[in-house]
């Protein structure tokens, strides 16, 4: 390993992990007790469910909808979606179209249990089948070509428009990219449906589609086989449609997943317990489907001092670490997220980065840690913003971070130019280059600034953790104990498509994920 | 040194060379064509003594230029008006004590990111108790009681928001745009306060980036801060414009 070790008090890292998990096995429960439409959705379109309405209104969204309307959705909609499939011996697309013609589901009569049980075990199968086999071509791609170094540097696109993304990529991989991000627009994270189809109008960014994930996969592999390295794509599954995204990221073949179990409710206001069980089914598609998670403890230090609040990113770290775990996800996958946020004009400030990075590196040592570019501070002064990328790109190489999204110079100006992402990556590979082995020859001072100082975050996470232990989570959220953010835990966006199962609720893809993760009880 | 104020030019290291640096991405290949390509582009942009110091190959069929050219263009400085918004800077104690004396009760805030602006870096910055750069927010003042709304709020929810609290300001930030929206998303505000007819009653704040006080004025708002703004400035401004506005 070439990176430098840092001693963690052992009974506190210990201690920290079996509060975070007190903590998570309460809100579990209640995760256990709920369903949402998005989840619904979820395993209709792993059914095969696909298609818009003439409105563009996605058929999924229309069957869940009536099916809540016909107040049968507290039983789940696969039994009586199925039940319907077996009756009229026609597919899921067929009866989802059938529905949005007029079809009523309650005018049916009831085929047996066992034959609708059979019938939602086949099709839940097939549907992982099909995944597994996407995996397994991914797989089969990064053995062929290789695993680039790490940290993998880390570009976003965002254009609005599919194909002009696709150029602005196909450059930014020739130009050294490992992986690409093409940020979502801006209001889609509080939509309560996945748009549909190629798509070319979007505002800061492009909309997350099944269409446009393939479009840009097609782009990224042929890509990926004239540079001879592997590229990863990465989209967001967090906003209102969780599983959903992940269930289309699965089908595609993404490889990164931004998704954290906590930021939808304190960043974007969307109900707590739509997010909690949101991100449940969604981490166990990525745990099946082999997509890393990129968790977004960045956020914490750009809305708060990055100093003073280094230990909420490292008690959010351990959260969604332990969630992660409920969901049968392997450390492999659990791309934890932290930052580069201190004001640069804070002395020793490189001393608190370096820190805050080896504590980080250190807590969850094999895990693909992603590392956040500065935001806050890059006034604007490109030359004095892209000096400080320089030292965040140091930091990185140095302290062995996995996945470094690369810092651009026009940061808070404008979305990035395409000369802005190249001299993005003359910084980082110059730095990763010229510092590659860094991190082998360097030794930190027993008890010196930088150990104390992970120390004491590590405390002060411990504290947090506590209190949050003692309160819970759900109360210590609506504290403002993260972020100072208060949220109620019967307010924020999405409520309205959270319901309470009924003794007879069947999630078959739900059971079927479980039991190959082996995280059933 | 002599300035002439009505022949003023860029200085890179001696008075009136007129010298500039620029960076931009051609759609050309790398090579020969496109290094003629930048350079006539340079000068049909009015530059002379043309230097492309970069020619970069950035893939796809685009090259990348940094150049310093020498402009024969100049700005008559003294003729120039400009526009922003007026204050007298008082310290933060003494605006709390100006706003005890005339107002006696607190001036309400509303603040907010709004359309699809996922950014609340500025709004943070200015309303947040702990403000910017050791100039202390909105919220750390007596004189104010703020309601910040954070990102991505709609212009209606809003107008609830500024009825639900009986707010006296509104300040409303613009960070990141694309094509233009955040003059959209700016007007869409002002019509819908003027449709509810509670315009006249606020004082409306933009701040942003790309944000000057000319286009806030030309958009209908009271004043508009860009970059380099404090939390004070805005503060001052606040307490100074609405006693103005009292007084009329």
């Amino acid at each position: 390993m070439d990176r430098p070790k840092i001693r963690l008090d052992k009974k506190l890292v210990d201690y920290a992990r079996q509060l975070a998990k007190e903590i998570t096995d309460e809100v579990q429960q209640m995760i256990e007790q709920h369903s949402t439409v998005s989840v619904e959705r979820t395993v209709l379109r792993l059914f095969g469910v696909d298609g818009v309405t003439d409105d563009q209104i996605p058929l999924v969204n229309v069957v869940v909808d009536k099916i809540k309307e016909w107040e049968m959705l507290q039983d789940g909609v696969a039994k009586p979606f199925v039940n319907a499939m077996v009756v009229l011996d026609k597919s899921a697309q067929q009866i989802a179209e059938a529905i949005v013609d007029g079809l009523d589901l309650r005018s049916l009569p009831r085929a047996s249990n066992e034959k609708i049980n059979m019938k939602m075990l086949e099709l839940s199968r097939q549907s992982l089948e099909t995944i597994s086999k996407k995996s397994q071509q991914r797989e089969d791609l990064l053995k062929e070509l290789g695993d680039p170094p790490q940290p993998y540097k880390y570009l976003i696109v965002a254009t609005g428009n599919i194909y002009e993304d696709v150029v602005q990529a196909r450059a930014a991989v020739q130009q050294g990219a490992d992986i690409i991000a093409i940020i979502r627009s801006t209001a889609q994270s509080l939509l309560d449906y996945v748009p549909y189809g190629a798509t070319t109008e979007g505002y800061g960014g492009t909309y997350a589609t099944q269409e446009n994930f393939r479009i840009m996969r097609q782009a990224l592999d042929d890509m990926a086989r004239k540079v001879k390295r592997y590229v990863r794509q990465v989209n967001y599954a967090s906003g209102l449609c969780m599983p959903e995204i992940a269930a289309l990221a699965a089908m595609e073949g993404l490889d990164i997943l931004l998704n954290d179990a906590m930021y939808g409710i304190l960043f974007r206001d969307i109900n707590m317990i739509r997010t909690f069980t949101d991100q449940y089914i969604s981490r166990l598609l990525c745990a099946f489907s082999g997509i890393t998670i990129n968790t977004g403890e960045d956020n914490y230090l750009t809305t708060a001092d990055a100093i003073e609040k280094a230990h909420t990113v490292t008690a959010s770290q351990l959260v969604n670490e332990q969630f992660a775990l409920k969901a049968g996800m392997k450390s492999r996958l659990m791309g934890l997220g932290h930052a580069f946020e201190i004001d640069p004009d804070v002395e020793d400030g490189l001393l608190y980065e370096i820190a805050h990075a080896m504590l980080a590196r250190e807590l969850f040592a094999d895990y693909p840690i992603k590392y956040m570019p500065p935001t806050k501070f890059m006034t604007g002064n490109i030359f004095k913003g892209y000096a400080v990328e320089t030292l965040y790109n140091l930091v990185s190489v140095m302290t062995g971070q996995s996945i470094q999204l690369l810092g651009i110079l026009t940061e808070a100006i404008h979305t990035p130019y395409l000369h802005d992402r190249y001299l993005a990556l003359i910084n980082a590979n110059y730095v990763f280059n010229n510092a590659r082995h860094l991190g082998r020859e360097v030794i930190f001072k027993k008890d010196g600034f930088i150990e104390k100082r992970a120390n004491q975050v590590l405390r002060e996470a411990v504290d947090l953790l506590e209190h949050t232990r003692d309160v819970g989570l759900l109360r210590a959220i609506e504290e403002g104990q993260f972020a100072d953010i208060s949220r109620a835990r019967d307010g924020g966006k999405g409520l309205e498509g959270v319901f309470r199962k009924s003794e007879s609720y069947v999630n078959p893809i739900q059971d079927e994920l479980e039991k190959r993760l082996g995280v059933k009880k | 040194m002599n300035t002439d104020l009505r022949n003023i030019r860029p200085y890179g290291d001696q008075s009136g060379d007129g010298a500039v640096q620029l960076s931009f991405t051609l759609p050309l290949q790398y090579g020969p064509l496109a290094r003629e390509a930048a350079k006539r582009l340079c000068e049909n942009m009015g530059f002379q003594d043309i230097t492309i110091a970069t020619m970069e190959d950035i893939g796809e069929n685009f090259t990348f230029f940094v150049i310093y050219g020498k402009t024969t263009a100049s700005v008559d400085a003294s003729a120039i008006k400009v526009v922003a918004p007026k204050f007298k800077k008082m310290t933060r104690e003494q605006l709390d004590e100006v706003v005890k004396r005339e107002f006696n009760r607190r001036i309400v805030v509303v603040g907010a990111t709004i359309g699809t602006d996922a950014h609340t870096v500025g709004l943070d910055s200015i309303l947040n108790m702990k403000g910017f750069h050791g100039d202390y927010g909105l919220e750390r003042y007596h004189a104010f009681k703020v309601y910040n709304m954070g990102a991505q709020v709609s212009p209606v929810e809003v107008v609830k928001k500024v009825r639900e609290v009986d707010a006296d300001v509104i300040l409303v930030s613009q960070v990141v745009t694309q094509r233009n929206v955040h003059i959209k998303h700016l007007t869409e505000l002002m019509d819908l306060l003027y449709a509810e007819g509670v315009r006249e009653d606020l004082l409306v704040v933009v701040g942003g980036p790309r944000i000057t006080h000319e286009l806030a004025l030309e958009l209908g708002y009271d004043a508009g801060f860009g970059a380099g703004t404090t939390p004070s400035d805005v503060a001052n401004f606040i307490v100074q414009e609405l006693l103005r506005k009292y007084s009329r």
